[in-house]
Parts: C-alpha cells; structure tokens; sequence
C-alpha cells in the first residue's frame, strides 16, 4: 500500500534513502488529548488548567442539555469501558506481536543483504583467481606450440620414411629386372650352346667315342687289376 | 520567516487574522490545506514504529463529536418529546 499522504521527494535534492519512521508518535495524555494542548495552557493555568477546563466544560454541556443524556449515554458509557480495559490488558501484547513482525522482516532483508554480499565476495574472488590463472597463458601457449612442432616432426619423418621405402622398391625393382634379363640370357646361350653340341654330334662320331671309351675302359681296368 | 509559510500552530493568537487573509481560499487552496493537515496529522500519529491507540482514538473521537453535532436536531427533539 502506497501511502500517497506521506510526501516523498519533495526537495529537489531528495535524499536516495527514504528517512527512518519515528521511533513514537506525538505524547497523547489519556489517549485523546494531544500533550501540545496542556504545554499550552500550562504558563497560564499551570498544570491543573486543563482538567479544570474540562471539567467545566463538561458540567456546562450537562446542565445546559447541550449534551442530553439519554440510553446511548450508557450504552457509550458501557462500551468505553470494555475499550478501555481491552486496550489496558491486551495492548502490550497485540504490541510485542507487532513488534515481532517487524522484526522478521527486518532480519528477511537484512539476510537477503548479507547474502548477496556474501555471493559478491565470494564473485570478486573467483574473479581474481581468474586473472591469476590468465597470467599462466605462456606456459600454456609454450605447451601448445610444442606439441604442434613435435606432431609436424612426426609427420615428416613419416613421409621421409615412405619417399624411402618407395625409391628403394623401384631400384629394387630395377635390379630384379636386370638380375633376370642376365639369367634369361645365360640360361638361354646354354641351352643353345648344348642343343648345337647334341646336334652336331653324328652318328659315325658317336661310334668313335663309344669304341674309344670302351678302349679307354680295358685300359683302366688292366690298371686297376695291376694295382689290385 | 514570513506569516504565510510558517504552520498555524506557530502563529499568534495576534497575527491570527492577517495569517487568514494570506492564505488562499479557492478550492485548490483549501484542498491542498486539507492535505498537507492530514498528511502532518498521519506523520505525526500513525507512521510511527511504536504508535499507540491514541492515532486512531482521537480520529474517532472526532468522529462521535462531529455525528452528534450533524444528529443534534434529533437528539434535542427526541428528549423534549419523550418527557420520561
């Protein structure tokens, strides 16, 4: 509820916080009269003034039927007394239990305040860890380039094995073909040499050799028998 | 300072009638009066931490004057003509 009687922001430097209530209200003697009213009389009358102006006053209602008593008479009469006795008995308790609200609310905000204190702290000093942690870029940045350097090295050396074993295939390859080429060839002349050799041998020849091996034969065994 | 600013409870009982002719009578004039009453009366009585019975007591104690004044008519005619 907005208390539109109350004026906020009046001057033109208003202060940002609204001020504090007054701790107690105007001094009020027997609940109706305000004390302004007997500081008033008091340097004239003294301090009995007032009752005796309200006594009179009273007396000259009365008599002059200014104020006629009639059955709501008592009947005010009796509900000013119910009142009266309430407020006595049951008014510092109806007090205290106001005052208690009070000071819930009062202890709510307060904690809510602490509490985000508390989590600003606690935001500063993560934050401040933070810039510490950033100061540790090189370190970081050192680490990254080296792993990087050390993946290209591997790389290379990779691709140099390759190239390697790829020219040692084709040279490889090279002297298979030339290594089988000489073979072919030798393979082939022998042949040729002995198919030329079968073929010139003729029959009249093959007769000699044969007589001369037998020939050659009974030589040896005449030797060998001689030896025996 | 000057008669019109100052509250009326500052004001003497001597100046009371010039004080009357500062202050303005339109509408706007006592409209705003009355505000700026009701709004001392609630600063002072009622927006207090620790207010008492009295903010509201003397609020319907006006009340009771004001309806006896306003119900006087029948009031003073109902006890002549009951005559018990």
């Amino acid at each position: 509820v907005l208390h539109t009687t109350r004026p906020l922001h009046t001057t033109q430097q208003s202060l940002a916080p609204v001020p504090p209530l007054p701790e107690k209200g105007g001094e009020v003697r027997h609940g109706l009269i305000p004390e302004e009213f007997f500081q008033f009389l008091y340097p004239k009358t003294g301090v009995t003034g007032p009752y005796m102006l309200g006594t009179g006053l009273l007396l000259y209602l009365l008599s002059k039927e200014i104020y006629v008593v009639n059955h709501e008479t008592a009947a005010a009469a009796c509900i000013l007394t119910v009142i009266v006795y309430a407020i006595k008995k049951f008014g510092p308790n109806v007090a205290a239990f106001a005052d208690k609200l009070n000071e819930e609310k009062m202890a709510s905000a307060l904690a809510m305040k602490n509490d985000t204190i508390q989590t600003l702290q606690t935001a500063i000093e993560e934050e401040k860890k933070e810039q510490w942690r950033a100061e540790g870029r090189s370190y970081l940045f050192d680490a990254k380039r080296n792993n990087i350097a050390m993946l290209l090295e591997a790389n290379y050396r990779e691709r140099l094995l390759t190239v390697y074993n790829e020219v040692k295939k084709r040279l490889d390859y090279q002297v298979a073909l030339q290594n089988l080429k000489r073979q072919k060839e030798q393979d082939h002349m022998i042949q040729w040499v002995e198919k030329n050799v079968v073929q010139s041998i003729t029959p009249q020849q093959q007769k000699e050799s044969i007589a001369k091996c037998i020939l050659d034969l009974k030589a040896l065994s005449k030797s060998a028998h001689a030896t025996v | 300072g000057p008669l019109s600013e100052r509250p009326l409870m500052e004001v003497r009982l001597g100046e009371l009638h010039t004080w009357a002719s500062t202050c303005s009578f339109s509408a706007q004039g006592l409209l705003g009066a009355v505000q700026r009453a009701w709004g001392s009366y609630c600063a002072k009585y009622i927006h207090v931490k620790q207010g008492g019975p009295a903010g509201i007591s003397m609020l319907l104690a006006g009340y009771c004057l004001l309806s006896y004044g306003w119900n006087y008519q029948h009031f003073s005619k109902a006890s002549y003509l009951r005559n018990s």
